[in-house]
């Protein structure tokens, strides 16, 4: 792998390049599924190939091969190059880069157990030992439960000198109990929806995951749905989970401070950032208890956005994003810190695999921990209780956003009084974060990872991590999804 | 393009051979794609990729399991012929598990249209970037800022087995998407074809500058149910958004909004669906993820759902024939139609506005999300040119706005129809689909743009 990257970067370094840099990419991955009590789909893939990135006269190519022979390579470096020579057929100004330095380090993140030295049907039995508990309930129809895992070396060359031999093990689990009846669909996902929890680390999150012990109660909570009024629509105190809380705080701050976004370079995509440069420092973007962190540093917990360096050599660090309330910061990369005429990038470009470009992508952005107690975030006079995304949407700039949620409760005095079907949430991302009133201390605190985070043209999917606890926010617009 | 993929298969076979597997299904996807991005007027990600990826599925008895690597060499395919039948050795048995499907495939010549240019294949960096410096120009003469993407390549699938399936389907594919952004409004146009020769890059710019000078100063409008004027990619984005119900395995498993409502009148009378791979307005290969062939399907007929898709373990299940719409093994979801073409009628676009007393004309759609899998409610926002229609014309732009909409009741409420054309949008895959003027269309929030 360091002959392969170091191999490929020669090639264009020896052509005449600005920069460039190599990622040699090894990885393997496995996806276990259960449905029924019945195997899914049980896979197992590995990908081997070189991206390789150069600026020349003041432009980007890239270009990714699998096929590592010398012919392969070399044909690969070319076409790297003839891309960065075409593109100043539109250019507006030369690249610069924000100075970095020269790195050789080799890093493995930690685990316990090796995922892929635990046999497959080993997983199986878990897995379908969670099915069976869960189809004990009547009325549930659909059970189905996953495993994930994957181990990526990645092997960085640049032409600053850096020679950085990096492996991630990333693991993820969870499983869904669907009732289908009389015209009606409900769920209830554990430890979230979309395949539950993903962090980095081995086997041994599957563990610490107690699916088993938690089956019965998803499951009769998504048959008791069935018998629940639904979620009034209005204005409430809101309580959200802390998985729920995690996926807000992604697409709700993670993505509108993304430099590039910001800066226009998405604007046909994924779209651009209402904060806008004269917003930092500026900017009321929460209450005085919300402080939101972009940490990539192994310190802030097992999360997907986890690492020693990023995909362009800077090493992980610790940006304070929300500080108090006030916005102070933005994920950026080498590029566009220097366009924003900051000193250093703060590590946050990131690439899917050895076929794509980095972009700026998040790290783990939290929420850091509050002070309150569980009770104290619960203790509304009338509000309402929402658990465990269902659906997720917000505008191209980052301001509208609408949630839905699997289940919900009506709270009254700090009591749940009474379960409630369809709970929605909606608002602007400012208001809401400026609406927070109360946040559960570091006990409740979870480094939830969402895996499935797409950006970029052609498209990438990235995984991300999101700290948060339960938070309180007061007079949210709940229920518009059922509205109208 | 680069490999062999009959060499491929015969040592796939001879591997699983001297592992004791005579059952042994060979799928060889190879990829050559490449991506001009620009932004602010200039290109600035500019990138090419070439793999080829090889996945294995033995069949042991009830067991069947999956490896893929893109190591193409004789150890790495050895590696995965031993990995996929190892896997397959640890999982558990499905009764339900078919052998390997033995279909005799079709004569690909019947394919109505060619899908495979080869001046596409093989466009150069700098022809893609002068074309996307002509766009750029376009917008920037109307004192716009332009972003967008020109994509250019080819993909091939090969489908082997050892029951005598041999498959083989290859296509090229070239994309252009474009938005311009004005100081407080924007505009977007896009479109794809098999030849890139059928894109009108320059018109598209020019499209999407027209959209952002015509949204200029938005004005905010109520939310509420409004008459809609869905431009096709608009269609695409939200109609794309319920072919997964339309299978078999899904509803067995409870998960789709057919659920005891086959054969009844769901839409309106001016509602029909089919799935076609042959039409020419689409793309893609006419065989399933087990080589089984396509079948045309009529899915909603005047309003009515008549077919659903079928692959073949959800067929025999059923006790009917497999329509060649099941998904590669294994998987869960069984299968689904992919080349959905929705019967357009004759209403122009224009004349949907000439109609119109009062609506809104929307260009596309965003970050759609189901919200009752049942009711197929979602919601979404309208994004890069989005119209007030008064008095049969347009009058402003709008700001954005937040919509939670049930598809059955938007299809119930369908106006007009617009002839129907290949569309191209980011919410769902490519499909064939007319503009539809749509009463009492739901919008809930309206945002701050």
């Amino acid at each position: 792998m360091k002959d392969l990257a170091l191999r490929a970067l020669d090639a264009v370094a020896r052509r005449g390049v600005t920069y460039a840099d190599a990622r040699a990419i090894e990885s393997r991955e496995q996806e276990i599924t259960t449905k029924n009590g019945k195997a899914g789909h049980v896979a197992s893939n590995e990908s081997v190939g070189i991206g390789i990135r150069v600026l020349v006269s003041g432009c980007w190519g890239f270009a990714a091969t699998d096929e590592l022979t010398s012919e392969g390579v070399e044909a690969a470096a070319q076409l790297a190059l003839e891309i960065a020579r075409a593109s100043t057929a539109a250019r507006k100004r030369e690249v610069s880069l924000a100075p970095e330095e020269k790195y050789e380090a080799t890093w493995v993140s930690p685990f316990s157990i090796d995922p892929f030295s635990v046999p497959v049907d080993q997983k199986l039995g878990v897995l379908l030992a969670v099915d069976a508990e869960l189809r004990h309930t009547p009325g549930v129809n659909l059970a189905e439960a996953s495993m994930n895992f994957e181990r990526k070396r990645q092997v960085f060359a640049s032409t600053l000198g850096s020679l950085i031999d990096q492996t991630r093990y990333l693991s993820g689990a969870g499983f869904t109990a669907l009732c289908y009846k009389d015209g009606e669909i409900q769920k209830r996902s554990y430890p979230n929806s979309f395949g539950g929890q993903y962090q980095l680390k081995g086997y041994e999150l599957v563990d610490e995951l107690r699916l088993l012990e938690n089956a019965p109660r998803m499951a009769e909570e998504a048959v008791a749905l069935h018998s629940a009024d639904q979620c009034p629509e209005g204005e409430f105190d809101l309580i959200v989970d802390s998985s729920q809380l995690g996926l807000q705080t992604h697409e709700s701050i993670g993505h509108p401070i993304e430099l590039d976004r910001v800066l226009g370079t998405e604007a046909n995509y994924a779209g651009m950032s209402f904060l806008t440069l004269n917003h930092l420092d500026r900017l009321r973007y929460g209450s005085e208890i919300v402080n939101v962190v972009c940490d990539a540093r192994l310190e802030h917990g097992p999360g997907l956005g986890t690492f020693a360096f990023d995909d362009e050599g800077v090493p992980a660090q610790g940006t304070d994003i929300i500080r108090n309330g006030r916005f102070v910061g933005y994920m950026t990369s080498r590029e566009t810190a220097a366009e924003v005429g900051q000193s250093r990038s703060n590590g946050c470009m990131r690439a899917d695999g050895w076929g794509r470009l980095p972009l700026i992508r998040m790290t783990n952005v939290s929420l850091k921990p509050g002070e309150q107690s569980l009770d104290e975030v619960m203790d509304v006079p009338h509000g309402i209780y929402m658990e465990t995304n269902k659906s997720w949407s917000i505008d191209d700039k980052r301001y509208n956003f609408q949630f839905g949620c699997e289940i919900g409760w009506e709270m009254r005095n700090g009591k749940r009084v009474r379960m409630l079907k369809n709970p929605s949430y909606s608002g602007i991302s400012t208001e809401f974060w400026n609406a927070c009133t109360a946040i559960a201390g570091p006990e409740h605190w979870t480094l939830w990872g969402v895996p499935n985070c797409g950006k970029g043209q052609p498209e990438q999917v990235m995984g991300t991590g999101h700290g948060a606890s339960p938070s309180r926010f007061r007079k949210i617009k709940v229920g518009s999804a059922y509205g109208g | 393009m680069g490999v062999n993929p009959e060499d491929i298969w015969g040592h796939v076979v001879r591997t699983a051979r001297s592992c004791g597997v005579d059952d042994v299904e060979a799928v060889i996807t190879i990829s050559n794609e490449a991506l001009t991005r620009f932004a602010n007027n200039a290109i600035h990600q500019n990138v090419a990729e070439q793999t080829t990826q090889l996945s294995v599925r033995p069949v042991i008895g009830k067991r069947t399991a999956n490896a893929s690597t893109n190591r193409l060499d004789r150890t790495g395919i050895r590696d995965v012929v031993e990995e996929a039948i190892a896997i397959t050795r640890l999982t558990s048995p499905d009764p339900d598990l078919l052998p390997l499907a033995d279909h005799e495939l079709e004569d690909p010549t019947q394919y109505p249209e060619d899908r495979d240019f080869d001046e596409t294949a093989e466009m150069t960096p700098d022809e893609r970037a002068r074309t996307v410096a002509e766009a750029i120009g376009e917008v920037e003469s109307a004192s716009q800022t332009a972003a967008g993407i020109y994509s250019t390549g080819k993909s091939g699938v090969v489908l082997f087995n050892s029951a005598g399936v041999s498959a083989w389907y290859q296509e090229t594919m070239a994309r252009f998407s474009i938005t311009a952004m004005a100081s407080d409004s924007s505009g977007w146009a896009k479109a794809s074809a098999c030849n890139h020769a059928d894109l009108d890059p320059v018109g598209l710019a020019r499209r999407a500058a027209g959209k952002a000078t015509a949204s200029r100063a938005p004005r905010e409008l109520e939310p509420g149910r409004y008459t809609v004027i869905l431009e096709p990619a608009a269609v695409l984005d939200l109609a794309g958004q319920m072919f997964m119900d339309f299978s078999a395995t899904a509803i067995r498993d409870g998960r789709s909004f057919l659920n005891d409502r086959m054969g009844q009148k769901l839409f309106g009378e001016n509602i029909t669906i089919h799935d076609d791979v042959w039409h020419p307005g689409q793309a893609g290969a006419p065989f399933d993820g087990e080589g089984v062939p396509r079948k045309r399907l009529t899915l909603v007929d005047r309003g009515v759902v008549r077919e659903i898709a079928y692959g073949r373990q959800a067929a025999a299940l059923a006790g009917v024939e497999p329509t060649g719409h099941g998904f590669p093994l294994p998987n869960e979801l069984g299968e689904a139609p992919m080349n959905i073409v929705i019967a357009g009628g004759d209403t122009s676009v224009e004349d949907m506005v000439a109609s119109t007393e009062r609506g809104i004309l929307v260009t596309r759609l965003w970050y759609i999300r189901e919200v009752d899998p049942y009711e197929k409610i979602f919601t979404g926002m309208t994004r890069d040119g989005t119209f007030l229609v008064e008095g049969g014309v347009v009058t402003a732009g709008l700001r954005n706005f937040r919509f939670n909409q049930s598809l059955i009741e938007m299809l119930s409420n369908v106006e007009a129809l617009s002839p129907a054309v290949r569309a191209s949008g980011e919410e769902s895959f490519d499909l064939v689909a007319p503009a539809m003027k749509v009463r009492d269309f739901n919008f809930t929030e309206v945002t701050r743009f």
